[in-house]
C-alpha cells in the first residue's frame, strides 16, 4: 500500500522549476513572456527614441486637417476640402466595394467552372481546367495589369463613339459603353422621387433604396414564415402545399409596386460633346481590378466547389435515389447541405485574400485604404507610423468582421454532432 | 419431362455463334464523340459553346503568334518585318524583347560581368537540394544532377566565368555526383553550407562573414560540452547564449580583422542592382526555407497547453493573416527603420525577406495545425505510451505524420509566396513582373510593349509554380504508406 500512497512532500529545490513537470511548463510560460515583453519594450523604446532623433511626434491630428487631393467616384460626398479622415473612409467604402462585388462575381463564375471541370463534357472539363491551372499558377499582379492593359491599349476612346459613322459602337442595346477611359453604364433615375435621409455627415440615402431593402427584407421574411407553416402542415398530414407561387409574389409584387410607384427607370450613357454624360462612367481601374480579383479568386472558388462535391461519397445520392427522393431534392436535401460544409470554411478564407488583394489597387491607380490612407495622405503628411499602423488596424478589422460573418454562417450549416 | 421439353423446342443450337462486332454507334470514335461530347441536349450545347471558345480563341491570337518575330533592335523595326512578310494591317508578336533583354529580365542590374556568380549558385542549389528533395530514386537524382551540372557549366562559360571557378563548379558537381551515388545523405553538409555560401556569391564581399557566422553554431557546441560536465541547464543556457553573444559583439570585428590578415574578397554587388528573376528566386527560395521551420514552430505552439504560448501564437498568426502583405511590405521599407536602434540601416531584400517568411509562415501555421489536428488521437496517446519527451514525440512520431499530411497545402503557400514575391515592385525593387516590364518600356526602343513581355515573365511563373505543384503530387505519392 506505502507503494501507491502519495509520496512524502519533497522540499522545494531550485531545480525542480525545471526537472518537476509540474512547474516546468510554468517556468517556460514565464520565460516566454519575459522574453516577448522585452522584445516589444525594445522596439517600442527604439520607436521613441527614432522619433526624438526625427522631432517627430506620434498623434493622429493629421486626420483632421484638410486633405488637399481629389478621389475620383467617391461613394459619398468628397472633396478635396475635406480632412484625411474622410478620405480614409472613402477608401475604406472603396475597398468594401470591390470586396463584394468580387466576391459576388467571383462565386458565380468559380461555382459555375467547378461544376463544368466535373461535368462528362470532355472539351468543355478541359477547357476550364486550362482556365484554373492558368489563373492558379500566374502571380494576381500580372492578370491585373494584362486586364487593365487590355482596356486602356486595346478599347477605342470615348470619341470613337461620336458622329454618324462611328467606328466603335455601344453593347447592350446602346446602355453601355467600354472606353479607353471608363465604362459607361445606365444609371437608374425616377419620375416620382421621394427625396433622401440625412444620415449626418454630409451622407445622404435615397428613401427609395430604403423602401426597396424593407420590401426585400420583408418579403423574404415572409417567405420564412410561409416555409415554416408548409413545413408544419406537412408534419402533421404528410402533404405539403404548394407555395412557390405565394412566395414568388410575397418577393416580388412589393418591389414591382414600388418600381411601378416610384417611376424608375434606366438612364443609358449619351455621347455629349468628346464624353459620355448621363450615365455613370465607372473608372477602368475600378472594372479592371474587379476582372481580375474575379477570374483569379474563381479559379481557386472552383477548385474548392470541385473538392466538395468530390468529397461527398456516391452512395450517398444513390441512397436518396432509392429512398424515391427526386434528383432535385437529391441536390438541395442530400449533397449540398454535405458538401458546403466542406465548401465554407476554405471559401471563408478565399473572400478574406480577395478582400487583402484588393490593396493591389495602386497597380491601377484606384483609391482604396491602400491608395488614400497608405498612399497619398502618407505621402503628403510623412506620418508613415501612424498611416500604416492605423491601415493595418482598419484591414485587420475588416477581416476579423468577415471572418465571424462567415463563421455564423459555417456554425449554421455544418455538422450538428450530437 | 425431357420428351415433352424436345417437342415443345423445335431446334437446339450446339455451336457458338461468332461474335458479332459492336454497333458502329458503340465502337471507337463514334462511341467516344457520344458519350464524351453528345450525350444529350444540354452536353452538345456544352460543346458547342466549348468549341466557340476555341474558336474565338483561334481567330483572334492565332495570327498575332504566327507572325511572331524573333530576330529585331527595337519595336519599330519588328513591326516593319512583319509588315514587310505579311502584307499591310497584320499584326504579330514581338519576340525580339525577349531576346534582346534577356539578362535584364534574369538579372535585373547585376553587373554584366559577374552574371556567372549568381548562375553558378542557381545551379550549385540543385546539389544542395538533392539529399533533400530527390533522395529516394537513384534514376531522377542522376537526370537533375546532371542537367543541372551541364546546363551550369555551359551557362558559366559563356558568361566568362573565371578558370578557376569554372573548376570549382565542376569539381563541385562531379564530387556530389560521385557522393550521391554512394551516400545521397553525406551531401547534407553542402545543403547546410550553401546558405552561407549562396548569400556570398550573390552579394560578394568578404567570405569571412559567413564564416565567423557558422562560427557562433560551433562555439555553441563547444560550450554544450564543456559546460554539459557542470550541469545540463548551464550547458543549455551556454548552447543559445555563447553563440548569440559571438553574433552580437565579436562576429563583425573578427571578420573585419580576419579580412585584414588575408584577404578573402570577392566583387561586392549592392541590393540595389538585383532584379527580375534573380530577385524573385532569392526571395522566394529564403522565404521558403526560413517560413516552413517557423510555421511548425508557430502551428506547436498554437497547439500547446500552455496559455500563454497558445495565446502569443493566436495574435501573432491572426494578425499576420489578417492584413495584406502590401502593408506588411511598406513596414519593412518605412517602418522597420523606426524599430531599430538609432542609426541600424540594414538591407532592404533582408528586410523583405523577413517580412514575406513572417507572412508566409503564419499561413503555414495554419496549415500544418489542419495536420495535426487530422492525425488520430491514438498518435499522441501512443507515443505518450511510449514514454517520448514532448520533442521527441513531435519528432519521431506526430510531425513526420501531420506533414505527409498537409503536403498540398505546404505546396500552395510555397506556390502563393513565390507568386507574391512580385509584390515588392512597390516598395521600388526591380521584380520581373513590372518594374522590369516598365524598365524595358522605358527605352525608345521598346516603347509601347505590353504583352510580350507579361506573356513571357506570365510563362515563367507558370513553369515554375505548376512544376511546383506536380512535385508535391510526386511527393504524396512517394510518402504513401497505406492502401498500397
Amino acid at each position: 500500500m506505502s507503494d501507491t500512497a502519495i509520496p512524502a512532500q519533497t522540499p522545494f529545490r531550485l531545480s525542480m522549476l525545471i526537472y518537476d513537470r509540474r512547474y516546468r511548463s510554468l517556468t517556460f510560460q514565464v520565460i516566454v513572456f519575459i522574453l516577448v515583453m522585452a522584445f516589444g519594450w525594445w522596439l517600442i523604446s527604439n520607436t521613441i527614441e527614432n522619433l526624438r532623433v526625427l522631432g517627430k511626434d506620434f498623434n493622429f491630428g493629421f486626420l483632421f486637417q484638410r486633405a488637399g487631393y481629389d478621389i475620383p467616384q467617391p461613394p459619398i460626398p468628397y472633396t478635396s476640402d475635406d480632412t484625411h479622415l474622410r478620405a480614409a473612409v472613402v477608401g475604406v467604402l472603396n475597398t468594401l466595394i470591390v470586396t463584394v462585388l468580387g466576391c459576388i462575381a467571383a462565386t458565380v463564375l468559380g461555382v459555375i467552372v467547378g461544376v463544368a471541370r466535373l461535368s462528362n463534357n470532355w472539351l468543355f472539363a478541359r477547357l476550364m481546367t486550362i482556365y484554373v491551372e492558368a489563373f492558379r499558377n500566374v502571380p494576381l499582379l500580372l492578370w491585373i495589369l494584362v486586364v487593365f492593359s487590355v482596356f486602356r491599349e486595346v478599347l477605342p476612346p470615348p470619341n470613337a463613339f461620336r458622329g454618324e459613322n462611328a467606328t466603335a459602337s455601344m453593347i447592350f442595346f446602346d446602355n453601355v459603353a467600354l472606353t479607353n477611359r471608363y465604362t459607361a453604364i445606365p444609371t437608374l433615375g425616377m419620375t416620382n422621387d421621394p427625396g433622401s435621409l440625412d444620415l449626418g455627415w454630409r451622407i445622404t440615402i435615397s428613401w427609395a433604396t430604403i423602401a426597396f431593402a424593407v420590401a426585400l427584407i420583408g418579403g423574404w421574411l415572409v417567405h420564412r414564415a410561409i416555409a415554416n407553416w408548409a413545413q408544419k402542415t406537412q408534419d402533421q398530414t404528410g402533404s405539403r402545399p404548394t407555395t412557390w407561387w405565394m412566395s414568388l409574389a410575397v418577393m416580388t409584387v412589393p418591389s414591382l409596386l414600388l418600381i411601378w410607384y416610384f417611376g424608375l427607370h434606366l438612364i443609358p450613357p449619351e455621347m455629349k460633346g468628346f464624353n459620355f454624360v448621363g450615365g455613370l462612367n465607372i473608372s477602368n481601374g475600378l472594372v479592371a481590378l474587379w476582372l481580375a480579383l474575379t477570374l483569379y479568386t474563381a479559379a481557386f472558388i472552383a477548385e474548392i466547389v470541385r473538392a466538395g462535391i468530390l468529397a461527398i461519397s456516391k452512395g450517398q445520392s444513390e441512397a436518396s435515389f432509392a429512398l424515391g427522393i427526386s434528383p432535385r431534392r437529391t441536390m438541395s436535401l442530400v449533397v449540398l447541405p454535405q458538401a458546403l460544409r466542406v465548401i465554407i470554411p476554405p471559401l471563408i478564407s478565399q473572400y478574406l485574400n480577395l478582400m487583402k488583394n484588393s490593396s493591389l489597387a495602386i497597380a491601377v491607380g484606384f483609391m482604396d485604404l491602400k491608395g488614400t490612407l497608405g498612399g497619398t495622405t502618407l505621402n503628403q503628411t510623412g506620418r508613415e507610423l501612424e498611416s500604416i499602423l492605423l491601415m493595418m488596424g482598419i484591414y485587420l478589422i475588416l477581416s476579423l468582421i468577415i471572418s465571424a460573418g462567415m463563421n455564423y454562417f459555417n456554425s449554421r450549416v455544418k455538422l450538428k454532432e450530437r | 419431362m425431357s420428351e415433352l421439353h424436345a417437342e415443345t423446342v423445335p431446334f437446339v443450337r450446339e455451336t457458338m455463334l461468332p461474335p458479332a462486332p459492336p454497333p458502329t454507334q458503340e465502337a471507337g470514335a463514334v462511341r467516344w464523340l457520344r458519350t464524351n461530347l453528345f450525350s444529350g441536349p444540354v452536353n452538345s450545347a456544352l460543346t458547342i459553346l466549348g468549341l466557340l471558345i476555341v474558336w474565338f480563341l483561334v481567330n483572334h491570337f492565332w495570327n498575332w503568334f504566327a507572325h511572331s518575330v524573333w530576330n529585331a533592335g527595337s519595336l519599330s523595326e519588328c513591326r516593319q518585318i512583319i509588315i514587310d512578310r505579311w502584307g499591310e494591317g497584320s499584326t504579330g508578336a514581338c519576340w525580339a524583347v525577349v531576346r534582346e533583354r534577356w539578362m535584364q529580365f534574369t538579372f535585373g542590374f547585376y553587373p554584366s560581368g559577374l552574371y556567372w556568380r549568381p548562375t553558378m549558385a542557381f545551379g550549385l542549389l540543385f546539389v544542395a537540394l538533392a539529399p533533400v528533395l530527390f533522395s529516394e530514386s537513384r534514376k531522377i537524382r542522376r537526370i537533375v544532377l546532371l542537367t543541372a551540372a551541364v546546363l551550369t557549366l555551359s551557362a558559366m562559360a559563356v558568361l566568362g566565368a573565371p578558370t578557376h571557378w569554372f573548376i570549382f563548379a565542376a569539381v563541385i558537381f562531379i564530387g556530389a555526383t560521385v557522393i550521391a551515388e554512394q551516400n545521397p545523405g553525406r551531401l547534407l553538409i553542402f545543403s547546410l553550407l550553401f546558405p552561407f555560401l549562396g548569400v556570398w556569391w550573390l552579394w560578394g564581399g568578404s567570405l569571412w562573414g559567413p564564416i565567423m557566422a557558422l562560427v557562433g553554431p560551433v562555439l555553441g557546441w563547444v560550450a554544450y560540452r564543456l559546460l554539459g560536465r557542470f550541469s545540463p541547464i548551464l550547458a543549455g543556457i551556454g548552447m543559445i547564449l555563447v553563440p548569440l553573444l559571438w553574433w552580437i559583439f565579436l562576429a563583425g570585428d573578427a571578420a573585419r580583422d580576419a579580412e585584414n590578415l588575408a584577404s578573402l574578397a570577392i566583387p561586392a554587388v549592392a541590393s540595389d542592382r538585383f532584379g527580375g528573376f534573380l530577385l524573385s528566386i532569392t526571395i522566394g527560395l529564403s522565404g521558403i526555407a526560413l517560413s516552413l521551420p517557423l510555421g511548425i514552430v508557430l502551428a506547436l505552439a498554437r497547439r500547446s497547453d500552455m496559455f500563454l504560448v497558445k495565446t502569443l501564437a493566436v495574435m501573432f498568426i491572426e494578425f499576420i493573416r489578417g492584413v495584406p502583405l502590401i502593408a506588411l511590405l511598406f513596414v519593412a521599407s518605412l517602418l522597420l527603420n523606426y524599430f531599430m536602434p538609432p542609426g541600424t540601416n540594414f538591407d532592404i531584400i533582408l528586410r523583405v525577406i523577413i517580412m514575406v517568411t513572417v507572412f508566409a509562415a503564419a499561413y503555414m501555421a495554419e496549415v500544418i495545425r489542419g495536420g495535426l489536428a487530422a492525425l488520430p488521437k491514438g498518435q499522441y496517446e501512443a507515443a505518450d505510451a511510449l514514454g517520448l519527451d514532448y520533442w521527441k514525440a513531435q519528432r519521431l512520431i506526430i510531425l513526420p505524420q501531420a506533414l505527409k499530411i498537409s503536403i498540398p497545402g505546404i505546396v500552395s503557400t510555397f506556390i502563393g509566396m513565390f507568386k507574391d514575391t512580385t509584390l515588392v515592385t512597390f516598395v521600388g525593387l526591380y521584380d520581373p513582373l513590372k518594374s522590369m516590364s516598365d524598365a524595358v518600356r522605358a527605352s525608345t526602343d521598346w516603347k509601347g510593349i505590353y504583352w510580350e513581355p507579361y506573356i513571357f515573365v506570365g510563362l515563367i511563373f507558370f513553369i515554375i509554380c505548376f512544376g511546383m505543384s506536380r512535385y508535391s503530387m510526386y511527393l504524396e505519392r512517394r510518402l504513401q504508406r497505406e492502401h498500397r
